[in-house]
């Protein structure tokens, strides 16, 4: 084999933190050769970012590489003083960072942003960088490049900001090319098309690319090779087909298993020996009478006429019915957020009604609805565990908290009790309650989310996203609790995503929502295997699918 | 059943909570300053509270030694020109500099904070009426507005506090509408309307209390803006009278003497002063680090 462009050579990093020393990474070696792209998969805490940002050198003040080698084209990075590596990074190596927004300067014109990185590197002269940016921003293809020179980052949506961001990274032509989560945060659709362009032009220039990400689907998708990292470690590295189709690790093997496919149940996602603990899933019992009907609802943002005048939700109706799962789906904008925060009388509607349990909720304003009876009845489940609790308070009085506000006949030793029932049902271990927010860990927090939208025994609970923040093995745990709570607890839910294979895990029946309207409905089953709208059809053709098959257990 | 899902990912938490004691010598001993200043806090303290009864001289009594005497065994910072001991004297008004600030910043902070609480929670017109009103404090060169307040309320160390208390409200009710506006469509804050919280509580049992440290850092520079403030208004001879201690009028009655030569008049007051400023100023990273529960790991 040729010499590769990459080469990395049992590579560790320790971070000084209060707690001493750590070991971020720990003799990792890897290496890409010319034109191949390799994929760096992992869960959070991998350790899969740090190598990337120490192979660019850009580790912050704690972390330091102990041992090991970096060797690109014939040089070893390691070693080179800082005013050369500037000279590297964006011309020899760049990298795409995960929020295009974070990365690009808020108050600068986006052209002027890719034509600095050209000049910088001596690529172009204050002349001609006007015209090399615009080709650069044709190139990925924003449309309208010479106008769109002149847009200010706030006047683009996430997905042309990713354009741009990877328009500045390849506008000096590097050999290699790091993407460290290009799409987490973006819809499936603009996921694929910023995903493509990355593949087409990588081909195109004959570069290498290292794509790190927590998404074993994309990765595979998108990856000649695969490395698979756990805790700072190299578990396995393989080529894509064949990680896939006869996973060397038991790692891996729960890593891919954890990973939603179209044909999985909600417990195939579970590794084995939980799996083995686990009740099978009960039957589910048929739907009860409609527990919230929604008809004709609307929401409008600005004043009627005046400019930023918006239609948020355009007549909108549904039903839930007691027992039952409804989905509701659709990308960023379609206004299905909008929609769950009325059904949650956290914002007050335009027009419509909300009936739940025989009550038009819809005309009870929001500010007033925290002390109305049927509060208790109607929960919610946030999307980031971390935002959702109060950084102050304990988990336990994050739990509590409903039970004093809305249970005011329980006393303090029959709340605690409650609580510690709580605990239990989520799978939260009781010693953990004590602790604040930071102190633990994204899945523990998910479950106090849990617990907390739950003491009230609620009749409906939305579920806003609930996994998207966890890693993939998390998400299995929480959408099998999910999914065994409801049939405990005989609640019904509003379960809104973006994805698809995540929501008909758990959803008998799903909405698809596009520009604050009901573009389908239907069986989750039916919608998946014969959409009928085009606007589906593209939902489901964006997600980026793994290998199918069986996983050989050998 | 869903016991058995319990978390595999239980053991990779952090440890149980730390001591708070431990917590404090941690803060201290990651950086040095922080445990100077929290020294010399306490040292203010024991100043403010025991002075009186541990100077060797009766602050007020003229005749503790002859007038005028330069720093001596007898007379560490020398005496003045009544012959008062100057010692005594920059001791035992430690309490009333320290008295005004602090009801002064307290009032401040408890004003302050609640106005741009509820702008920066419910916005609109209250939003509007209060930023005005802030405006218009901002809109004086605020020593100025002090001298002014005390002149037309009443020459008296309550109007002290109150002036000082008013030039300083426009900075906590910003500080705080800015840090209750970032917060309040945080998940926390949704999460705690729908356990049933009322508006109101919900702005003061769940943001509020997060708003906390980087007030804390503001309450305690603002606390050496304050003493410096009050120092400065007795300077020009408003507020505290003659011959109370204190060690504005201190410095303001020494400052005669400097051309002469009786330095010691001057300085021992006025470093008084700055080692109080200084110490509020320092003391205020490591009131972060101390009331941020994210930093105690």
């Amino acid at each position: 084999m040729n010499v590769p462009l990459l080469d990395v050579q049992r590579l560790s990093v320790d971070f000084n933190t209060r707690k001493g020393v750590i070991r971020a990474i720990d003799s990792v070696s890897l290496s890409v050769a010319k034109g191949e792209t390799l994929g760096i998969v992992g869960e959070s805490g991998s350790g899969k970012s740090v190598t990337s940002y120490a192979v660019m050198k850009i580790l912050d003040r704690a972390g330091k590489i102990t041992s090991g080698k970096i060797i690109y084209g014939g040089m070893a990075l390691q070693k080179i003083p800082e005013s050369d590596m500037r000279d590297i990074r964006g011309r020899e190596i760049s990298m795409i960072f995960q929020n295009p927004r974070a990365a690009l300067n808020p108050i600068r014109k986006i052209g002027q942003q890719v034509a600095d990185v050209l000049i910088q590197h001596n690529q172009a002269t204050r002349a001609e960088a006007r015209g090399k940016a615009i080709e650069m921003l044709q190139a990925v293809k924003i449309a309208d490049a010479e106008k769109r020179f002149d847009a200010y980052p706030f006047e683009l949506s996430g997905g042309m900001c990713q354009r741009v961001v990877i328009a500045i990274a390849l506008a000096c032509k590097p050999q290699l090319l790091i993407a460290d989560e290009p799409t987490t945060g973006l819809d499936v659709t603009t996921q694929k098309a910023v995903m493509d362009l990355i593949v087409e032009l990588t081909a195109r220039f004959n570069m290498s690319t290292i794509l790190i990400t927590h998404d074993l689907g994309l990765a595979a998708a998108y990856c000649d090779r695969l490395m698979v990292m756990e805790k700072g470690r190299v578990v396995e590295q393989n080529p894509s087909t064949v990680l896939f189709q006869s996973p060397q690790k038991e790692y891996t093997r729960q890593l891919l298993q954890a990973t939603p496919r179209r044909d999985s149940n909600v417990r195939d996602l579970l590794p084995k020996e939980l799996l083995d603990k686990t009740d099978p899933l009960p039957e589910s019992s048929p739907p009860g009478p409609p527990l919230l009907t929604v008809s004709h609802l609307k929401k409008s943002f600005g004043k009627p006429g005046s400019e930023n005048h918006h239609l948020a939700v355009r007549d909108l109706s549904f039903s839930i019915r007691q027992g039952e799962s409804l989905g509701l789906v659709g990308e960023s904008g379609c206004g299905k957020s909008t929609t769950s925060a009325m059904v949650m009388r956290l914002l007050d509607t335009t027009e419509g009604q909300i009936e739940f349990l025989g009550e038009d909720i819809a005309r009870i304003p929001a500010s007033q609805f925290s002390s109305h009876p049927l509060r208790g009845k109607l929960q919610m489940v946030f999307q980031d565990p971390t935002d959702s609790l109060n950084p102050r308070w304990s988990a336990e009085r994050s739990i509590e908290d409903p039970l004093i506000h809305l249970a005011k006949d329980l006393g303090k030793a029959e709340r605690k009790a409650r609580v510690l029932e709580l605990a239990s049902l989520v799978g939260l271990p009781h010693n953990l309650l004590g602790r604040y927010p930071h102190q633990l860990s994204g899945g523990q927090k998910a479950r106090v989310g849990i617990a907390r939208a739950v003491a009230l025994n609620p009749q409906l609970l939305i579920l806003d996203e609930p996994t998207a923040a966890l890693d993939v093995s998390v998400q299995a745990v929480v959408l099998n609790l999910l999914e065994d709570l409801k049939h405990q607890l005989g609640m019904s839910y509003l379960f809104i995503s973006h994805d698809l294979n995540v929501v008909r895990l758990l959803c008998d029946r799903i909405i698809v929502m596009q520009k604050g309207q009901i573009v389908e409905e239907g069986n989750a089953r039916l919608i998946m295997d014969q959409p009928k709208t085009d606007y589906t059809q593209s939902l489901l053709a964006a997600i980026p699918h793994p290998p199918t098959g069986e996983i050989s257990t050998a | 059943m869903a016991s058995s899902l319990a978390t595999p990912e239980a053991s990779t938490a952090a440890p149980a909570r730390e001591g708070y004691w431990q917590h404090l010598r941690y803060i201290m001993a990651e950086n040095p300053l922080t445990g100077i200043s929290f020294a010399m806090f306490i040292g203010l303290i024991i100043m403010a509270l025991f002075g009186p009864y541990l100077v060797p001289f009766d602050p007020v009594a003229t005749g503790a030694g002859p007038a005028l005497m330069p720093p001596s065994p007898a007379h560490w910072f020398g005496t003045d020109h009544l012959g008062r001991d100057v010692f005594s004297r920059v001791v035992v008004a430690t309490r009333l500099d320290l008295m005004i600030s602090v009801s002064a910043v307290a009032l401040s902070f408890v004003f302050g904070s609640v106005i741009g609480s509820l702008s920066g929670y419910f916005g609109g017109w209250t939003d509007r009426i209060a930023g005005r009103l802030m405006d218009t404090i901002m809109a004086f060169p605020l020593f100025v507005l002090a001298m002014g307040i005390v002149a037309a309320a009443g020459n008296s160390v309550e109007n002290i506090v109150y002036a000082t208390a008013i030039i300083n409200l426009p900075f906590y009710a910003r500080m705080a509408r800015a840090e209750v506006s970032i917060r309040r469509n945080a998940g926390f804050v949704q999460a705690a309307r729908l356990s049933g919280n009322s508006e109101l509580r919900v702005l003061f049992g769940h943001i509020f209390p997060n708003t906390l440290p980087p007030i804390m850092v503001q309450i305690s520079l603002n606390m050496g803006w304050a003493i410096l403030n009050a120092a400065g208004l007795s300077f020009i001879g408003l507020g505290v009278q003659p011959p109370t201690p204190e060690w504005g009028i201190m410095v303001a009655e020494g400052a005669n003497f400097i051309i002469s030569g009786e330095w010691w008049l001057v300085v021992f007051p006025g470093m008084a002063l700055m080692l109080a400023v200084f110490t509020f100023n320092l003391i205020g990273d490591g009131l972060r680090d101390l009331v941020d529960p994210q930093r105690r790991t």
